[in-house]
């Protein structure tokens, strides 16, 4: 079975046919070609294909493309606007928050969820919103840093 | 993982739209966040032919609470329940289950109701298919034998591991059930029908009923079957009523803080009059293969939080916890974390 896919893809309007048997992941790279997003574990453990859907957090390795229909998609392509990075980006280049960057997507995609949910998260809110990400170079320390400062660009009026 | 296998999407508006097309495809599976569904499917543990998305179905996504009552929509996300000022302030048993369910992007996806029918686990079931393969498979896939207990005649022991089930249970809670048949209402706890060991009488008659070559009952699973849910049924809400006094918590222990399911979870519900423990009630998640609410708890009220107390607890963990080896952690540790968890728990609510 297929459909035709309506969404609103990082902003855009976009309608593709698209098999239900596809997840999320799949439709974003291998069909519309955003290879930002990555796949990981490919079982929901690592957090590293991780994109925002109606801006909250959700892993697309376990979302099936057809249930996005009429729904917003943000993924890692989105953020940065005219050559600039947004906030949370410039924290994880600024603050080397990112080694191998192979997590790096998924922890800015849930790092921006989190800023557009509450603007001002303390060091607790960020570990506690990090919490479906992992990261096997940086020790997580930089990575918080990261967001914390973030947080400030965001202050500053720096889109997350 | 491999490729998916070739499925079906539907996407139904109205609870009549999906009792319309369970009854047209009587293999098909309701779909929530896909947190486990989907991790099944990609492990070719399950292939339903059609999978049917509970996230847009309306009359599903509401909390409606105050300081009575609690009713929560089977489409409700954890992480809804989770943040419910509501629910934080007068039932904090079920606010904090829902709120230390693996991580946070997780809570955005999975359902409560998808929470409370969460597949049981084990180390010889969720795992790829080519391991299962090389093992033989197991009893709750196409497999002849338990691996766990493999003189188990039939019964298997994948552990069920959903937080929400037994916070609900301390509360008493009752479930809705749509189907073919119409709508009925019936107590959570009779929802889960996973291998029991009960005391007794019942035991021997237990242990009789829970052979792969008796039929399952309404009341007995066999482990594959733990859910007592008919054909083409789903939970559509789950309802609990509050009791002024009561004081609820929910606490779990496992190998890292996030994502992990649980070594052992409980939930504990009490009232405290003066210094005496008036009531108490207790239930387990990730231990067995149901959620357990302890029996026998009555005994241990009428006196205060004593060596009486904690004892008699013990007891009851022995005797009706039973762990087996379905996860990387062994059986007789996860029995002792969940004695150990119920023990602080409890203190803490009864001095908090």
């Amino acid at each position: 079975m297929a459909r035709i896919l309506e969404c609103k893809l990082n902003g855009r309007d976009r309608a593709d046919a698209v098999a239900d048997n596809v997840l999320l992941l799949d439709y974003l790279r291998e069909k519309v070609g955003l290879t930002g997003t990555k796949t990981g574990c490919d079982g929901g453990e690592c957090g590293a294909c991780t994109v925002l859907i109606d801006d909250r957090p959700a892993l697309s390795c376990l979302t099936l493309a057809a249930t996005v229909q009429g729904r917003r998609v943000d993924t890692i392509e989105s953020l940065g606007t005219d050559g600039q990075l947004s906030a949370v980006q410039r924290g994880f280049h600024e603050k080397l928050g990112s080694q191998c960057g192979y997590c790096t997507p998924g922890f800015i995609m849930a790092s921006a969820g989190l800023l557009r949910k509450n603007p001002k998260p303390t060091e607790e809110e960020i570990i506690a919103a990090l919490g479906s990400n992992i990261c096997r170079c940086t020790g997580y320390v930089k990575i918080i840093e990261a967001v914390q400062y973030a947080a400030t660009l965001n202050a500053q009026g720096v889109a997350p | 993982m491999d490729a998916l296998p070739e499925f079906k999407v539907l996407n139904p508006a109205t609870l009549d739209e999906v009792m319309a097309a369970r009854a047209a495809h009587p293999d098909s599976k309701p779909l929530g966040g896909g947190t486990d569904l989907v991790v099944n499917i990609r492990r070719g543990i399950v292939a339903p032919p059609v999978l049917i998305d509970m996230t847009r179905v309306a009359g599903l996504h509401a909390i409606k609470a105050d300081a009575n009552s609690i009713e929560i929509g089977a489409s409700v996300t954890l992480t809804q329940l989770a943040e419910h000022p509501v629910a934080i302030e007068h039932y904090p048993v079920l606010a904090q289950a829902a709120g230390l369910i693996a991580g946070p992007t997780h809570r955005n996806m999975g359902t409560v109701g998808g929470n409370l029918c969460l597949d049981t686990r084990c180390i010889f079931y969720n795992q790829s298919e080519w391991w299962r393969d090389a093992n033989n498979h197991c009893l709750k896939t196409t497999g002849s034998m338990c691996h766990v207990a493999p003189k188990s005649r039939g019964v298997c022991f994948a552990t069920f591991s959903g937080d929400l089930a037994p916070a609900l249970l301390t509360l008493g809670a009752e479930i809705d059930i749509a189907g073919p048949n119409g709508r009925r209402t019936m107590p959570l706890e009779k929802l889960y029908i996973g291998f029991a060991r009960l005391r007794g009488d019942e035991a021997a008659a237990s242990a009789a009923q829970a052979r792969q070559d008796i039929p399952v009952t309404e009341t007995q699973g066999d482990g594959k079957f733990f859910l007592s849910l008919r054909p083409g049924e789903i939970v559509t809400t789950v309802r609990a009523n509050n009791t002024p006094g009561l004081r609820s918590g929910y606490d779990k222990i496992r190998i890292r803080k996030s994502i992990e399911y649980p070594v052992a979870g409980v939930a504990v519900a009490l009232k405290r009059e003066g210094d005496r423990l008036a009531s108490l009630r207790v239930a387990f998640t990730g231990t067995n293969p149901r959620p357990v609410l302890l029996d026998g708890t009555a005994a241990l009220t009428g006196g205060g939080l004593d060596e009486r107390v904690f004892k008699g607890l013990d007891a009851l963990v022995r005797d009706q916890i039973m762990p087996m080896k379905t996860t990387f952690t062994p059986g007789h540790y996860r029995r002792r974390v969940a004695g150990v968890l119920a023990r602080r728990l409890l203190t803490r609510l009864f001095e908090g």
